[in-house]
């Protein structure tokens, strides 16, 4: 190949030594097309949140100039302190149990069965669904006395729930429909490292008379441990910003019992037109994530080093 | 004997071959102009509704009269305010005609000036028909629609008017006269519940936010009546305020179905119309869905009243759309010959017999033909006329309106679960105050 490249870079970028010549300055221009989508897109965007937060601005009204004061009254709004915690709440809820089912139907659709790929794809069929379209769906099935849910606990004997018609329910009703969407991800995902482990220490540790707990716990998951941290990356990045079920089914209530970060945000922009205060809620909630994203990634080096 | 000259004869020619012209011409000036934008086009956003839905479907008849094309767009209630405050913010929006909700955004766009003054265009007699009869709009309606300033910056478009819904079938089970007070509403309501078929005395809005407007129709039958006083202060914390917050509260936690904390409009409708409910209030435009033996178990069942009235007044909450034109449009003429066609006096009495809603105008009301064939019954229609005349605007005129309904709304919510009325009005008061304070000031 040095031929063809001592045609492309011409006779005197050709006749220096292959490392000195001087790749960067002429392909420069390649990268102008994505550096401009990535300013407009990203760079701009957050530049333009970050000064518009400095602000006192409702849409109709002047801007006027406030410097910190939104952030400062941000770290003093109750309710933005309890749309965090809620959003956390969510978050942990709506992350784990996931993970924790998708592993166990990984391992179960790993293992050989009658009809297994049909299983697998009606199971991963939730995934499929358009969020508010599943919101709707479960909005109609939530409905306390003419809901289909409510009626199949009296079948069963059991008393109606309130689902999401109750502060006290709300968020771990909303959880299992995130858990009943976006399990078949995780399993999924596992799935594919089960797919990939090798069997050598199967065989190994059945030699030495390892019991299917032991194999599981001291092979089995240690292998599928960078596999396991990409779908809690995965599962976590989307719990976080989870919006649209939230929004369809309670809008945030009722009251503010199930009013998440991006449903406090929304309202404080879209519904308020409060657009200062809702840029500075946008900074934080960045900052948040950026630090649990942060968190995830340094777990996820630390389990590749092990 | 004096003949007619050759002269003569060949201008009476030239008259009696140039007469066709001159009657056209003739004709031309007295009769208005439709099509003196042909051939340009407008963009036109409405919210989806069966009015809008109703302009979707004959948009090819303005289109046609006119030569006009039309782009129009039909978003959602809520999404659609949203869009068209943000459009209006960028100071290009997108639309030459939005419609506009009065009891949501009317001082928010009056305030920014955002809409065309439609005065002008109404004196203009080149641009606007002669039969759009202005003067046919309820005084009541262009009131409601006229800014603080005086400026009539959107056309008044339709009402709508919060009325007693009841299942006449489930009241005359139990002999049960149709309530005159909220007081024997609340009484009727208990006799009517029976929880063993699930069947509950009343259905209400709980959720947070859409739930302001029960509450109000509640205060308005108060000798308070408002929200706000005659110098723009908030008083939801009186002792009318949270009598009505009592009559909320007992309502909604006593005789409504449980869960009802997160009912909204779309909750309560269908709860009514599956024949659980024994009454309703709400707004007028839900008579369609609950007439359509298609989907409602109570089709030809459903009775109407106007609200039941209170201790100290009787007044019905009042909401409210118009059409504008943004004063950003370049279009303006073509955009008020299509509000002269979408809101003229044939498409509003179509909104009225068809059900979509209730038009703006006075004219259709009087039309007793039409409103003779038309499938609503009687009592429809005799509500809605009834309604009109103790009509109150169920919402303050103030720019956070959407944020006076989430922070009332919220302690609404919370009486439901048990909470006391005067602590929360009293805390969700304090909280608004400084907002609506700011908010005054800018204005």
């Amino acid at each position: 190949m040095p031929r063809d490249i001592a045609i492309l870079d011409g006779p005197a970028e050709a006749a220096l030594p292959r490392g000195r010549r001087n790749y960067a300055r002429r392909y420069a221009w390649f990268v102008v097309p994505a550096a401009v989508v990535v300013v407009a897109v990203i760079l701009f965007p957050w530049l333009f949140t970050l000064y518009v937060s400095a602000f006192d601005w409702h849409l109709g009204s002047e801007r006027r100039w406030v410097g910190l004061e939104n952030y400062v009254r941000l770290f003093t709004d109750a309710r933005f302190g309890w749309a965090v915690l809620r959003t956390l709440l969510y978050t942990v809820l709506a992350v784990v149990a996931p993970m924790v089912l998708g592993l166990a139907a990984a391992l179960c659709f790993h293992r050989r069965f009658p009809l297994r790929g049909l299983a697998r794809t009606v199971f991963i069929l939730p995934m499929m669904a358009t969020p508010v379209a599943v919101a709707l769906v479960w909005t109609m099935m939530f409905h306390p006395q003419l809901g289909v849910l409510n009626w199949l606990l009296t079948q069963v004997g059991l008393p109606p729930s309130m689902w999401v018609y109750s502060a006290e329910t709300v968020i771990p009703t909303l959880v299992m429909v995130e858990v009943w969407h976006w399990t078949p991800l995780v399993m999924l995902l596992i799935l594919g490292g089960l797919a990939s482990l090798p069997t050598d220490p199967y065989e190994a540790a059945k030699i030495d008379g390892a019991s299917p707990w032991q194999a599981f716990r001291h092979i089995t998951l240690p292998l599928l441990a960078p596999f396991i941290v990409v779908a809690l990356i995965i599962r976590t990045i989307d719990a976080l910003k989870a919006f649209d079920t939230i929004y369809v089914i309670t809008q945030g209530g009722p009251g503010q019992a199930s009013e998440t970060i991006n449903i406090f945000l929304y309202l404080q922009a879209f519904a308020f037109y409060n657009v200062g205060y809702a840029s500075a809620v946008v900074v934080v909630f960045f900052a948040i994530i950026m630090v649990l994203a942060a968190l995830l990634l340094w777990t996820r080096q630390r389990v590749k080093v092990t | 004997m004096n003949g007619i000259t050759r002269r003569e004869a060949l201008r009476a020619g030239a008259a009696a071959l140039a007469a066709p012209a001159l009657v056209e011409r003739a004709n031309a000036q007295s009769a208005f102009d439709w099509r003196r934008f042909r051939g340009e086009r407008i963009e036109v956003t409405v919210q989806l509704s069966p009015r809008g839905q109703f302009l979707q479907q004959n948009n090819k008849e303005f289109e046609d009269l006119t030569g006009i094309r039309v782009g129009l767009e039909v978003v959602p209630e809520q999404q659609h305010r949203q869009k068209i405050i943000v459009e209006y913010a960028s100071g290009r929006p997108s639309f030459d005609v939005t419609e506009i909700s009065l009891h949501v955004n009317k001082r928010q766009v009056g305030k920014a000036r955002w809409n065309t003054d439609i005065k002008a265009l109404l004196d203009d007699p080149a641009l606007t028909a002669p039969d759009f009869d202005f003067a046919d709009y309820g005084e009541g309606m262009v009131t409601y629609a006229t800014q603080a300033d005086g400026r009539l910056d959107s056309c008044p478009a339709g009402a709508d008017y919060f009325i007693l819904y009841y299942n006449k079938e489930l009241f005359a089970a139990k002999n049960v006269e149709v309530p005159k007070t909220w007081d024997e509403m609340y009484e009727a309501a208990k006799r009517l519940a029976d929880p063993s078929k699930q069947v509950y005395g009343h259905v209400g809005r709980g959720l947070k936010n859409a739930n302001v407007v029960l509450w109000s129709s509640y205060l308005l039958g108060t000798s308070q009546r408002d929200m706000i006083d005659a110098n723009r202060q908030l008083i939801t914390d009186t002792p009318d305020a949270v009598w009505a917050g009592e009559t909320y509260k007992k309502f909604l936690r006593d005789v409504s179905p449980p869960g009802s904390i997160g009912f909204n409009w779309n909750e309560c409708q269908t709860t009514f119309m599956q024949g659980r409910a024994a009454m309703w209030v709400d707004g007028i435009g839900f008579a369609a869905p609950l007439e359509d033996a298609r989907r409602s178990r109570v089709a030809g069942k459903v009775g109407y009243a106007v609200v039941p009235r209170g201790p100290g007044s009787h007044h019905c909450a009042l909401f409210g759309a118009g059409y504008a034109i943004p004063e950003a449009s370049r279009r303006k003429g073509p955009a008020w010959f299509y509000i002269q066609w979408a809101l003229g006096k044939a498409n509003q009495l179509k909104w009225l017999t068809s059900g979509a809603g209730v038009p703006a105008r006075s004219s259709p009301f009087r039309n007793e033909e039409a409103i003779g064939q038309s499938h609503f019954p009687r009592d429809f229609f005799q509500t809605l006329e009834a309604s009109a005349r103790i009509a109150r605007a169920g919402l303050p005129e103030i720019v956070p309106v959407t944020q006076f309904r989430d922070v009332i709304g919220t302690a609404l919510t919370n009486t439901i679960s048990g909470a006391d009325v005067a602590a929360e009005l009293k805390r969700a008061t304090a909280e608004f105050r400084p907002i609506l304070e700011q908010s005054e000031r800018e204005t």
